[in-house]
C-alpha cells in the first residue's frame, strides 16, 4: 500500500508557524484594543449600574420597612395611650365615685352623730327635767312629810339638834 | 404523533438524498477513465521497497506505463483521511475544482519565488500540475521542488510523476519524481522543523504560501474581527441595555470566561490576562467550528495541525513564565521544606521538565482531539466507498450510506461538543498555569 | 504495529482514569447537586491532565521505533 499522503499534520511547518504567529498576534492586539476592552468596560459599567439599582431597591425596601415599623410603633403608642387614658378615666371615675361615697358616708356619719348628740342632749335634758320634776316632787313630798312630822316643837328642836350634830361632825 | 412521523420522513428523505448524491458521485469517479494525456501520480513501485532510489523508479515507471498503468488504485480510507487533514497549497472545492491560492516560496540557494496563483501550475486532474515554475511543481495540491541545479528556471512543461517507497529505518517514506525531457528528477517536500523525527526535515526550500490552512486562518480572523467589533459597537451605541443580536452570543462567552475561567483560576489580577484568554478561546473555537463545516469555506483541519497549536502553546508558555513571581520560581527550582538531596535529584528536574511539559500537553491535546475527530468523520464517510467498492456497486454504496450517515451525524454532533470543549480546556488550562505562576504565597 | 499496540495500551490507562473521574464526579453530583459547577470544572481539569499524560505516551510511541 502506497501512502502518498502521510501524517503531515504532526510536522511543524515554518510557513504555518509564521502565519499563525502573525495572524494570532494581530488578532490579539486588535481585539484587546477594539473589542475586549470596550466590552469589559461596558459590562463592568452595566454590572455596577445593576448593582447600584439593586442596592437602591434594597435601601428603598429598608426605608419602607423602617417607615412601616415606625408606623407600627406610632400605632402601638397611640393604642397604649388610649389604653392609658381609658385606664386613667376609669381610675378617675372610680376615685370620684369613691370620694363621693366617702363624702356621703361622712356626711351621713356626721348627720347621724349630730343626731345622736341631739338625741343625747334631748335625752339629758329630758332626764334633767325628769330629775328636777322628781326632785320637786320629792321636795313636795318631803315638805308634806316634814310638815306632818315637824308639827310639834319638840320634834323641831330634836331635828334641829340632830342637824347641829351633823354639822359638828362635819 | 404527527410531528414524530414528519421528523422520521424528513430524516429518511435526507438519508436517501445523501446516498443518491454519494453514489452518483462515486459512479462518476469510478466510471470515467483518466485521460491518457494527463499526468498520473498513482504509480506503485513495488521494487523500490528496499532502499534503492537508484532510479529504479524510471524503469518501474515505464513498466507500469507499459502495463497500461492508469488503473485506479484501490480506495484507501487511511490515505483519504490523511490527505483531507493535511495542509495544501490549493483549496479543494469539489471534483477537479480547486480554489487557487498564492505561493511564497523561498529556497536558500535560489531566493524567493512568488507565484500569484496555483492555477499557474495548470492542473487538470487531482490537483497535480503539468507545469514547473522555477523548479516548483504541484502534486495533489501540494507544491514540491526539484532540487537540481540543471533543471530550467521559469515555466516549463513537465512529464509524468512517479514514486519510490523507501522503508529504511522502519518508516515508510514516499519520494516523488518527475520526468522532464527524458530525465527523472527527485522532488523535495517543503522544510518542516521536526528534526527528521516525524519523517520531515530541512530540505532545499521553505514554503510561506497562503495555504489552505492560512486561508482558513485569515477567514476566521476577519470573521471574528467582524462579529467582535460589531458586538463592541453595540455596547458603545446602546450602553446599559439588555444584550441584543450578536451581543447575545458574545456576552455569555465573555462572562463564562471571566467568571468560570479567569476569576477562579487566576484570582484578583485576572483582568490583565482576559484579552489573551478571550483571543485564544475565540480563535480556537472559530477555527474548530469552521473545520466542522464539511464543504468549501470550511473543512480545513487548522487546529488539528501541530504548527497552529505550537504557536498558541508557546504564547501561553511565554505569558506563564514572564508573569511568574518569586514564589512560583522558588517552588519550581528550590522547593522549600524538602531535603536538598531530594531537591537536586528529583524535584527540581521534574519541575523544570514540567514547565515544558505543560505547554507540550496543551498543544498535543488540541491537535490530537481535532485531528482524531476529522479522521473519524472521514473514515465513517469512507464506509460508503468501502461498501460500494469505490463506486462499482450501487447496492453496496446504499448499504454503506445507510450505515455511514447516522454514524457521521453522531460524530459531527460529538465534534461540535469537542470544538467547544477543547477551546474551553485550552483556555482553562492556560488560565490555571498563569494562576499557578502568579499565585501569592499563603501565610499560615 | 508496535506503535499501535503502545498507543492502544496508553489509551486503556487513560480510559480507565477518565472513566473513574467521570463516575466519581457523577456520584459527587448526585450527592451534592448544588456543587455541580465546581465539580464539573474540576472534573474537566483533572480529565484534561490525565489526557495529557496519555497524549505524551501516544506521541512517544510515534517517536520510538
Amino acid at each position: 500500500m502506497l501512502f502518498l499522503a502521510d501524517f503531515s499534520v504532526i510536522r511543524p511547518e515554518p510557513g504555518l508557524l509564521f502565519w499563525m504567529t502573525l495572524i494570532f498576534l494581530v488578532f490579539w492586539f486588535i481585539m484587546s484594543k477594539v473589542a475586549f476592552k470596550p466590552i469589559a468596560t461596558a459590562l463592568k459599567k452595566r454590572e455596577e449600574d445593576i448593582q447600584e439599582a439593586l442596592d437602591q431597591a434594597k435601601k428603598a425596601r429598608e426605608e419602607m420597612a423602617n417607615l412601616q415599623s415606625q408606623n407600627e410603633a406610632l400605632l402601638k403608642q397611640a393604642r397604649e395611650e388610649r389604653a392609658k387614658i381609658l385606664k386613667e378615666a376609669t381610675e378617675t371615675k372610680d376615685s370620684i365615685i369613691n370620694e363621693a361615697k366617702n363624702k356621703a358616708k361622712e356626711e351621713a356619719t356626721k348627720v347621724i352623730s349630730s343626731a345622736k348628740l341631739e338625741i343625747d342632749n334631748q335625752k339629758n335634758l329630758a332626764m334633767a327635767e325628769v330629775k328636777s320634776q322628781a326632785g320637786l316632787l320629792a321636795i313636795q313630798i318631803a315638805e308634806k312629810v316634814l310638815r306632818k312630822e315637824l308639827s310639834s316643837n319638840a320634834e323641831q328642836v330634836n331635828y334641829a339638834n340632830n342637824l347641829v350634830k351633823e354639822i359638828k361632825l362635819n | 404523533m404527527v410531528l414524530r412521523y414528519n421528523i422520521f420522513r424528513l430524516f429518511l428523505s435526507f438519508l436517501l438524498s445523501i446516498s443518491a448524491i454519494t453514489f452518483l458521485a462515486a459512479q462518476e469517479h469510478g466510471a470515467t477513465p483518466a485521460p491518457a494525456s494527463n499526468t498520473e501520480h498513482h504509480v506503485v513501485d513495488s521494487a523500490g521497497a528496499n532502499h534503492s532510489t537508484e532510479m529504479h523508479a524510471d524503469v518501474d515507471h515505464n513498466s507500469a506505463h507499459a502495463e497500461g498503468g492508469h488503473e485506479e488504485e484501490p480506495f484507501s480510507p487511511g490515505e483519504t483521511a490523511l490527505h483531507h487533514i493535511a495542509d495544501a497549497n490549493s483549496f479543494h472545492i469539489f471534483g477537479d475544482v480547486y480554489m487557487p491560492l498564492p505561493c511564497f516560496l523561498y529556497a536558500p540557494n535560489f531566493g524567493w519565488t512568488i507565484i500569484s496563483s496555483t492555477s499557474k501550475f495548470d492542473a487538470h486532474h487531482h490537483g497535480t500540475g503539468t507545469k514547473a515554475i522555477d523548479g516548483y511543481v504541484m502534486e495533489h495540491g501540494e507544491v514540491k521542488r526539484v532540487n537540481d541545479e540543471s533543471f530550467p528556471k521559469g515555466e516549463v512543461m513537465i512529464g509524468e510523476f512517479s514514486h519510490v517507497k523507501d522503508t529504511t529505518g522502519g518508516k515508510e517514506k514516499v519520494t516523488s519524481f518527475i520526468e522532464y525531457q527524458g530525465k527523472t528528477y527527485q522532488l523535495d517536500k517543503k522544510t518542516t522543523w521536526d528534526g527528521g523525527l516525524m519523517g520531515g526535515g530541512t530540505t532545499s526550500y521553505y514554503d510561506f504560501s497562503i495555504t489552505k490552512n492560512v486561508f482558513t486562518l485569515l477567514l476566521t480572523f476577519f470573521f471574528l474581527i467582524f462579529i467582535l467589533t460589531k458586538a463592541a459597537k453595540a455596547y458603545a451605541t446602546r450602553p446599559n441595555q439588555a444584550p441584543r443580536g450578536i451581543q447575545g452570543f458574545i456576552e455569555p462567552i465573555y462572562i463564562f470566561i471571566r467568571d468560570e475561567v479567569a476569576k477562579p483560576m487566576i484570582g484578583p489580577k485576572y483582568e490583565k490576562y482576559m484579552p489573551y484568554l478571550l483571543s485564544a478561546f475565540f480563535f480556537i473555537l472559530g477555527l474548530n467550528l469552521i473545520g466542522q463545516i464539511p464543504f468549501f469555506p470550511g473543512s480545513a483541519n487548522v487546529t488539528g495541525n501541530i504548527s497552529i497549536t505550537i504557536v498558541l502553546a508557546i504564547i501561553t508558555f511565554i505569558i506563564v513564565n514572564l508573569s511568574g513571581n518569586k514564589h512560583y520560581w522558588e517552588h519550581t527550582l528550590w522547593m522549600p521544606g524538602v531535603p536538598s538531596v531530594l531537591k537536586i535529584l528529583i524535584l527540581t528536574p521534574v519541575e523544570i521538565l514540567g514547565i515544558f511539559l505543560k505547554p507540550f500537553t496543551l498543544l498535543l491535546r488540541l491537535f490530537a482531539n481535532i485531528t482524531a475527530g476529522h479522521i473519524v468523520i472521514i473514515s465513517f464517510v469512507s464506509l460508503i466507498f468501502i461498501f460500494g467498492k469505490a463506486g462499482e456497486s450501487i447496492g453496496g454504496s446504499t448499504v454503506g450510506a445507510v450505515i455511514s450517515v447516522p454514524l457521521t451525524l453522531f460524530m459531527l454532533a460529538i465534534e461540535l461538543l469537542v470544538a467547544f470543549l477543547q477551546a474551553f480546556i485550552f483556555t482553562m488550562l492556560s488560565a490555571s498555569y498563569i494562576g499557578a505562576a502568579i499565585e501569592e504565597p499563603h501565610h499560615h | 504495529m508496535y506503535t499501535a499496540i503502545g498507543a492502544g495500551l496508553a489509551i486503556i490507562g487513560v480510559g480507565i482514569g477518565i472513566g473513574q473521574i467521570g463516575g466519581k464526579a457523577l456520584e459527587a453530583i448526585a450527592r451534592q447537586p448544588e456543587a455541580v459547577g465546581d465539580i464539573r470544572a474540576n472534573m474537566i481539569l483533572t480529565a484534561a491532565l490525565i489526557e495529557g499524560a496519555g497524549l505524551i505516551a501516544i506521541v512517544l510511541s510515534f517517536f520510538v521505533k
